[in-house]
Formats: C-alpha cells, sequence, structure tokens
C-alpha cells in the first residue's frame, strides 16, 4: 500500500440546479429522476443561469421547487404559447418547457402543434405516464387501451374513449421540429439514454435549430394501482409496446447550420432589457 | 371602410438616427405643417402602442379588430419587435403572459368572443401580477352575434373575466385620439401596478376614420425586480398564481385587494360637458358618449339644462363623482349601446338619490341623438320627484331652462379646471380630454 491515501473521487452528487428538498412527488414517482436529468444537462451546458422555464398544470405543477431557476406558470396547457413569448423577447434566454401528458396531449395541443409547427427555439420535455396523476388518476389521451383508471373503470374501451395518441410522432412531421425523441425512465441504461436525448434537444435550441421534443416515458405507482417496482415492469412490458422508443425525427444540422447562437428573432439587439438599462440611464 | 393604411399613410421605415418619440412613418401632406392625419381607429390605436414602446403583440384575426393585428403585422418587424398571428386568441394572450412575465411591454388585441377565449389567462395574469394591455374592440354578442359595434362586453370586462377575486382597470375612449393617448395611459398603468389593463373600445372606435394629431407618448420603463431572465447570480424567481396553502393565498388575495384598493383611489378618470349648469345628466362612455354629445347639444337648444358625464375609467368606476353630481340634479339617463349594464353601476354610485333612467340599443343598433333627446324629455317629464324641497321650488314644468339657477349651482372640482369647455369631437378629437380628479373623501363635507 502506497502511503499516500487517494484522494476521494466524487462520482455522485447533486446538480447545483436541484433544490436540496423533499419532493412533494409519490413515492416511487418518475418526475424526480427526469428532473435530475434536466438538472445534470443545464448544468453540463453551462445554460442554467440564462434557463427560463415554464411550468404546467399537472404533478409537475411544484417544478420551480425542485430546480433552481426562474419559472413561469402557465394555464394548464399553453405552456408552449407562454415559452414562445417569452422565446420573443428574449433571444438571450434558453427556454424550457415542462409538461405531462394530460397537459401537453389534451388540453395543450392547439398550443404545442403550432408552437412545433412555427419551429420555436423551445426545448420541450414531455412527461407520458398516461394518466392524470395529480386530480386523482383519471384517463388521459395517452392512456392505454384496457388500462383502468379513475374515469374509465372498466378499462379505456376504444369505441368509447378513442385510442392513445402518439403525440411526439404527431409533432415529428412537422418541418420546425429540430428534433423529437422517445425516452424513458424503466432502468438505469434508458435514463442514460434519455439523458442524451435531452442533451441534445437543449443543444438544437442551443443551434437554432428549431423546435426540440422529449417524451419521457414514466410511471405513476399511486394512480396505476401498483407497487413502484410493479409501475416499473409495466412501463417496460406494456407501455412500451405502445409507445416505441427511439429518435422519431432529427433534422439538426440541415437547417439553420449548426453551432453558434441562435439569431435573435426579436426584439433588435438586447431587446426591451437594453431599453430598460436605456431608460435608467437617462 | 375601404381605405388601407398606405391611403392615409406613406413612406416607411425609419432610420435608426430618429428619435424614438418622431413617429417613423411619414405622412402625405405640407412638410413641416400639420401632423394631422385621417387614420382609422384600429390602426392609430396600433401605431400609438408602437409609438409607446410596445415590444410584443399578439393576435389573432377577428372582425372588427383585424387591421390592428394587420398593421402590427407591417409595423412590428420594421421595429425589430415582436409580432406573432396565434393560433387561436388562447395562443396569444398565453404568448402575452410569457413575454409580459420577462417584464416586455405587451399589447394583445381581440374583439368581444375572443376575449372570452381569453378570460382564462387574464385570471392568471391578475394572480400572478404580470403587467399587459389587451384591447377589446366590442361586437354584438352574445354567442358569434354580429360584427357590428357594441358595448355589451361591460360586464366582463369590470367584472371580471376570468375566475377569482381581481380586478382589472378598464380605460374607454370616446376618440380615436383619445384612445391613442389612453394606450400609453394604459401599459403605463399596468406596468405601475403590476396588472393587466383592458383598453375597451367598439367596433366604431375600431372601424371610424378621423382626423388624428400624431401626438405619442412612451411612458418610461420602471424598475422591474420581479421580471424573469435567468437565475443566474441571483436567487430565482417564479412568476405564478398557486399558492396551495389557504393561509398563504388568502394573504396574497389581501394584497391584491391593496391594489384594487389604491387603483380605486388614484386612477379614475372621467370628462364632463355642461355640468355646471346641469340638470339632468347623460352618463355614456365610449361611442354611447358621443351619440350623448350631440343629443345634449339638441337637448339644450331646446332649452333643457342637459351634461354629460363620461366615465372613461370603468373600473376604478367615478362613483364617487356620480354620488356628488347625484346631489345636484334631477336625474340621469344612462346611455349605452347595451341592454343595460354600466347603468348598474351608475345606480350602485348614486344609491337612490336620483332617478336613473336607461336608454340603450343592441345587437350592432346605435341609438341616434334624437332617440336620446327623447328619452330625456321622458325623463324631465315623468316620474322625477323633486328630492328636496330646494328642487322642488326650482322645479319648472316642461323643459327645464333658467341661466337664472346656473350660479347659485357650485361646480364639481373637475368643472373648475376649465377643461370641461372643451369638446370632445370635432376639431378636438385628438386631444387627450380626459383628467382625473381626486375621488372625494368619504368624511370629508361635501363641497
Amino acid at each position: 500500500m502506497s502511503a499516500v491515501a487517494a484522494a476521494p473521487r466524487v462520482i455522485y452528487r447533486r446538480p447545483s440546479v436541484l433544490t436540496d428538498v423533499s419532493t412533494r412527488y409519490c413515492p416511487g414517482c418518475g418526475h424526480g429522476i427526469i428532473h435530475r436529468l434536466i438538472a445534470e444537462v443545464l448544468e453540463e451546458l453551462g445554460v442554467a443561469g440564462r434557463t427560463i422555464a415554464v411550468a404546467p398544470v399537472g404533478c409537475s405543477v411544484f417544478a420551480y421547487e425542485y430546480l433552481s431557476l426562474d419559472w413561469c406558470e402557465a394555464p394548464h396547457g399553453r405552456a408552449p404559447a407562454v415559452a414562445t413569448g417569452i422565446r420573443r423577447v428574449r433571444p438571450d434566454a434558453f427556454v424550457l418547457t415542462y409538461q405531462g401528458d394530460g397537459d401537453l396531449a389534451a388540453i395543450g395541443t392547439g398550443e404545442i402543434v403550432h408552437a412545433a409547427a412555427r419551429g420555436e427555439l423551445i426545448t420541450a420535455v414531455f412527461v407520458n405516464n398516461g394518466i392524470y396523476g395529480m386530480t386523482g388518476g383519471q384517463m388521459a389521451p395517452t392512456t392505454l387501451l384496457g388500462q383502468k383508471t379513475t374515469s374509465s373503470p372498466a378499462g379505456r374501451e376504444a369505441s368509447l374513449a378513442g385510442y392513445p395518441v402518439p403525440m411526439t410522432e404527431m409533432l415529428a412531421v412537422l418541418p420546425g421540429v429540430a428534433y423529437a425523441a422517445r425516452g424513458s425512465i424503466a432502468d438505469p441504461s434508458a435514463i442514460g439514454r434519455t439523458k442524451a436525448m435531452i442533451r441534445k434537444a437543449c443543444q438544437a435550441q442551443l443551434g437554432g435549430e428549431g423546435f426540440a421534443i422529449v417524451e419521457v416515458l414514466s410511471n405513476c405507482p399511486v394512480g396505476w394501482g401498483m407497487t413502484a417496482p410493479e409501475s416499473i415492469q409495466y412501463l417496460k412490458d406494456v407501455v412500451v409496446a405502445t409507445y416505441p422508443l427511439g429518435v422519431l425525427a432529427d433534422r439538426t444540422g440541415s437547417k439553420r447550420g449548426s453551432g453558434g447562437t441562435p439569431e435573435p428573432a426579436s426584439p433588435g439587439p438586447g431587446g426591451h432589457a437594453a431599453a430598460v438599462a436605456t431608460a435608467k440611464e437617462a | 371602410m375601404t381605405a388601407r393604411p398606405e391611403a392615409a399613410v406613406q413612406g416607411q421605415v425609419p432610420t435608426s438616427e430618429e428619435p424614438a418619440e418622431s413617429p417613423s412613418f411619414s405622412l402625405g401632406g405640407t412638410p413641416g405643417g400639420s401632423r394631422r392625419v385621417l387614420m382609422k381607429g384600429n390602426e392609430a390605436i396600433a401605431e400609438a402602442a408602437i409609438q409607446a414602446g410596445c415590444d410584443a403583440y399578439f393576435g389573432y384575426p377577428i372582425t372588427p379588430q383585424a387591421e390592428l393585428l394587420e398593421w402590427m403585422a407591417r409595423r412590428m418587424p420594421e421595429e425589430h419587435r415582436a409580432f406573432i398571428q396565434a393560433e387561436s386568441e388562447l395562443g396569444a394572450i398565453n404568448m402575452a403572459l410569457g413575454a409580459a412575465a420577462t417584464g416586455a411591454r405587451v399589447l394583445v388585441s381581440s374583439s368581444s368572443p375572443g376575449v372570452s377565449l381569453m378570460a382564462e389567462a387574464m385570471s392568471y395574469m391578475a394572480g400572478s401580477e404580470v403587467p399587459m394591455v389587451l384591447i377589446n374592440v366590442m361586437r354584438g354578442g352574445p354567442g358569434l352575434g354580429s360584427i357590428q359595434p357594441s358595448q355589451s362586453d361591460y360586464f366582463q370586462a369590470v367584472k371580471g373575466h376570468g375566475h377569482g377575486d381581481y380586478r382589472v382597470p378598464v380605460f374607454a375612449p370616446s376618440s380615436i385620439g383619445e384612445a391613442m393617448e389612453l394606450v400609453a395611459t394604459s401599459f403605463e398603468v399596468a406596468e405601475r401596478y403590476r396588472t393587466p389593463v383592458m383598453l375597451l373600445a367598439d367596433g366604431i372606435m375600431g372601424q371610424a376614420m378621423e382626423p388624428v394629431e400624431l401626438r405619442f407618448r412612451t411612458p418610461d420603463r420602471i424598475e422591474q425586480p420581479w421580471a424573469l431572465e435567468g437565475a443566474d447570480g441571483r436567487p430565482p424567481r417564479v412568476v405564478r398564481s398557486l399558492h396551495l396553502v389557504p393561509e398563504d393565498l388568502e394573504e396574497h388575495n389581501l394584497h391584491l385587494q391593496e391594489k384594487f384598493r389604491a387603483i380605486s383611489e388614484r386612477e379614475v378618470r372621467w370628462a364632463g360637458e355642461h355640468l355646471e349648469d346641469a340638470e339632468l345628466v347623460v352618463v355614456a362612455y365610449g361611442t354611447a358618449a358621443r351619440v350623448a354629445h350631440t343629443a345634449i347639444a339638441r337637448a339644450r337648444e331646446a332649452g333643457m339644462n342637459v351634461g354629460l358625464f363620461r366615465p372613461i375609467s370603468l373600473w376604478p368606476f367615478p362613483s364617487a363623482l356620480l354620488a356628488a353630481l347625484a346631489e345636484r340634479v334631477r336625474g340621469m339617463l344612462v346611455v349605452e349601446l347595451s341592454a343595460g349594464q354600466m347603468v348598474e353601476d351608475v345606480r350602485l354610485a348614486v344609491e337612490g338619490r336620483v332617478p336613473v333612467a336607461f336608454d340603450g340599443r343592441m345587437g350592432g343598433m346605435v341609438p341616434s341623438p334624437d332617440e336620446v333627446v327623447e328619452a330625456l324629455r321622458e325623463l324631465d317629464t315623468t316620474g322625477l320627484p323633486a328630492k328636496r324641497s330646494r328642487r322642488a321650488r326650482r322645479r319648472q314644468p316642461g323643459p327645464v331652462s333658467g341661466p337664472e339657477h346656473t350660479h347659485e349651482r357650485e361646480p364639481l372640482a373637475a368643472a373648475e379646471s376649465g377643461h370641461e369647455a372643451l369638446s370632445i369631437f370635432g376639431d378636438d378629437a385628438w386631444m387627450p380630454l380626459w383628467y382625473t380628479s381626486p375621488v372625494p373623501s368619504r368624511k370629508g363635507g361635501k363641497r
């Protein structure tokens, strides 16, 4: 043995963006993992300080308590519109939305489709757990056929409630979408791949490439009526069959060029922040 | 209304050297001469917003406000500012929420059915204290209604749009010139109190063309220590209306109510005509006030002592001033392009001191001045109990006139300022003929 002990090496730590609090999420819920992935990516890309994030209505309504960023609350489903407004007056900001499947795939379909169609320079994290968790586990547009929820007690039946909506596939066909992918939090390797997708979706914004979305398949043990391990197994065995994992569209590098900072769309250099500064000087 | 902006306005892009207060488009007419120009209301309002420093505009096409959106579509990019034709009114108002949450000066416009869709976000913005200006160019309702002018959204504008305990300042112009000034005022009030503000116009204000003086005002920017910009080097900021703990939400509501009280005390705006000798008063706002203006001129020619009280801020409503006025007149006639909405606030204000009659048309119909004169005659000759003996003595049969009474009356505070002599319309249409008057203290004695 050498006389000199090896210096301790940090192999795992809390990202600075992640606040040091207990979340309000249920035991076994996937939101915490996804928050952490976002925190790690923002920190690694060095954009946390200029990030303006948009919080949804749903279980993750308190996301601003867990990620130490500037946040704007959006009415249910409207996060992509709110983010668009931020984007257009803050060309210098990094704009992130975080939405669940009830928020994005039901009440907010209009807003997400048109933000994507406009190719807004926004990174959207779309957490799909197939259920309205916060309000007590009702059926969502993403609920699987046959899946029992409090508003489909006999299981979702197509003749009554239609079919699960593959939102990200639908968005992927739009030319304004630079990057669209679906990951999951079912196991460590899937989590690693999902983090890479989120990173790529953030880089698409930084490169001025267009709209980017990562759908993250997650679990809801309480809403699904399962234990946490059962819910993870269900995610792996059943959910993924309806929502295949992988990259659904990648137009990065083909549109507005890669690298560099996004062109300021509006307002002019410095935007209204500069106007404020001028007014202060005057 | 076929005139296009290009017909009235020529020339285009400003050079960056031009000072901000100078309009960036040049006009036909004598160089260096009058800067008065014939403009359509929607376009004049839009340009006034640009000159007021509007950073971003979000809209969706709807008649009768579409020219406002079109003007912005052309002019905002010229100014390197944000313009989006949104996918819906929901999209537009939520884009406004996001942009305004960063401290930008933001305008949204729509017309009645579209404004209904915006109710949700108005509630969020009131709750999360985001300043923004929404223009409603009102059309007939309910439902899809018509595209003709109306004032049937008074309740919606003044009593609240969305859910929850909140108020929003509402300003109602009676001329295009006044609308231009009120756009700047709206931005100012919005930012001063961190609140959405509504500018309530109607189809006539939006579609009519009248000569306007190109006078613009750019309100000063104020510090916004709440605005989102990225949390670099400081604690994060959150713009939100959610307060799940009841104690917290009540405290937030108490804070909002305190703010609404401050607005009620400081932001009352109104104008009047012939109030110094009026025995009967017409209360009307917006386009209805223009009809009333003509009507009272005719009534006065016929020997009736009639005045006009024109609320400009519909919330806060000039209740105290109307109550003071009620002490000196025999009756009031409220004229609206509705089934009678503001009349409820007038009755609340005067608390039965004088009879308050109503005359209105609906569905895009506009009452004629003669209809209003007729309603005044009816008010004058029927059912006007003399409220006090002094009045009873002075009460004359038939149309009331009598310059001999004029000087017995104490003028309202605002009447002393001399503004009353100014006409709201015609040659003076460009003038921002509003003025604020301190609300008489409740404890203070009457003048």
